[in-house]
């Protein structure tokens, strides 16, 4: 049996290595994805974004568990930073999601950002697709640890549950633009904790500053650890989807998300294009060494670049 | 193909800490592979469930608590069971060397014991791993 067979029979090792195949941007990959699209879009797909260290995985783990008891299948992509210098990752989300390993109800996969600065890698949205194929109920995304502005998470699913944690900056920071505009649902993890309540209030605030929105973001305070909180957020998800399900907002905010995925991978393929077309990695430290030394600016370089590429591309 | 290695760094059994497995999975990292980290106390059927689930190329356990002998050959038939066996398995860790031939007999392709050079195992990955 080949992939696509396997994957529409609902094998594991078929999904993994199809993740992998379009990860690595292997053609055949894309090309089983293509052929079985058709077959996905049933997953309801959750997107977990914080700061580093606000408790993503461990949250990522009790959720999945809640929902594992109302019998329903999950998968999890957790993605990690990939290094700058030598395309070397550590991915360590599976350390906080232990007891799921066995669990044949739950697939979880590991993803290298790979250079990829959105808070997701390039092939997220794939591996998205790829487990919606695959076969389960929920997909739960967790981002890389997020500063300020890696937003891409939730152009890639359904309801963003956004997690904070306490004394992390005063309430400045929660009017600033950016990841605090992005969530539907936000978790104020490890609330045990001093500041907890305030940092919920200071949320609180930011979102009371939006007024007529056809949905108010829940603030749930959770204890992740100690799984205290948990089916209480869960619910505001649930809710979310709800919320969506009712309105039509789901529709529109699947359009949404496949309109960038198009934009997102036609960038990708002129970037590649424009790149791979003026030879690269030469041509390029070239063109640095004469901005650097202001023989060129980079604005003149770039139209050259351009050029170069719509002249190759009319010979063909 | 041009891509990272993945490799599964596991802890099989009750060791309680991983300081070494740490170094592993960093100079791996180092190395430019891909390094999926479990943490402590796995077990065969979790190292072998994540290692399917991730699409590795190679699992690599680090174990210090003697019971070597058991854990790394059920992590292989397990694997054989999944029809996974094209995933190279090493070990390391504090192993006596007259076990080393009787877990290679297994299926363990190589073992390396205390004071061998990160680079050594890097190499030895590199040249081991069945790229698809």
């Amino acid at each position: 049996m080949d992939i696509a067979e396997r994957l529409l029979k609902h094998d594991k090792r078929a999904a993994a290595r199809l993740i992998s195949m379009v990860e690595n941007k292997d053609p055949e990959g894309l090309k089983i994805l293509q052929n079985l699209y058709s077959h996905s879009g049933k997953a309801y797909v959750v997107g977990i974004t914080g700061p580093p260290g606000a408790g993503k995985s461990t949250l990522t783990d009790k959720l999945a568990k809640a929902l594992r008891k109302e019998g329903k299948e999950i998968a999890i992509i957790a993605v990690d930073p990939t290094s700058p210098f030598t395309g070397g990752a550590i991915l360590g989300d599976r350390v906080r999601m232990n007891d799921l390993s066995t669990d044949k109800g739950v697939f979880i996969r590991s993803m290298g950002a790979r250079g990829h600065l959105g808070g997701i890698s390039e092939a997220t949205s794939a591996a998205v697709k790829i487990l919606d194929i695959y076969g389960v109920d929920y997909i739960f995304i967790e981002t890389v640890g997020v500063g300020q502005s890696e937003i891409d998470i939730v152009k890639n699913c359904d309801t963003t549950l956004m997690v904070m944690v306490p004394g992390l900056g005063d309430d400045i920071q929660a009017i600033k633009a950016g990841v605090m505009e992005i969530g539907d649902v936000f978790a104020v993890n490890k609330a045990d904790r001093d500041g907890a309540s305030r940092t919920a209030r200071e949320i609180e605030m930011m979102l009371d500053f939006n007024k007529n929105v056809a949905w108010r973001p829940p603030v749930k305070m959770v204890v992740a650890v100690e799984n205290q909180g948990v089916d209480q957020l869960l619910e505001s998800i649930m809710a979310h989807k709800d919320h969506l399900m009712s309105t039509g907002g789901f529709e529109l905010k699947r359009q949404l998300n496949a309109k960038s995925e198009v934009v997102e991978m036609i960038k990708e393929r002129i970037e590649h294009a424009i790149l791979d077309n003026s030879h690269n990695e030469v041509a390029l430290e070239q063109y640095a060494k004469q901005i650097v030394s202001r023989e060129l600016d980079p604005f003149t370089v770039v139209e050259n670049l351009f050029d170069n590429y719509k002249s190759a591309v009319s010979i063909k | 193909m041009d891509r990272p290695i993945r490799v599964l760094v596991a802890k099989p059994g009750l060791d309680g800490h991983d300081r070494g497995a740490k170094v592993i999975a960093r100079a791996l990292r180092d190395a430019g592979m891909e390094v999926i980290y479990t943490g402590l106390r796995q077990t065969a059927e979790q190292i072998v469930n994540a290692a399917i689930q991730e699409d590795v190329d190679c699992v690599a356990m680090s174990i210090l608590s003697g019971a070597h002998n058991t854990l790394l050959p059920k992590v292989v038939e397990l694997l054989r069971e999944e029809q996974a066996e094209d995933i190279l398995v090493i070990g390391g860790g504090v192993i006596p060397g007259e076990d080393i031939p009787y877990l290679k007999e297994k299926g363990i392709k190589e073992i390396f014991t205390p004071g061998t050079p990160t680079q050594v195992t890097i190499d030895f990955i590199k040249a081991n791993v069945n790229i698809k």
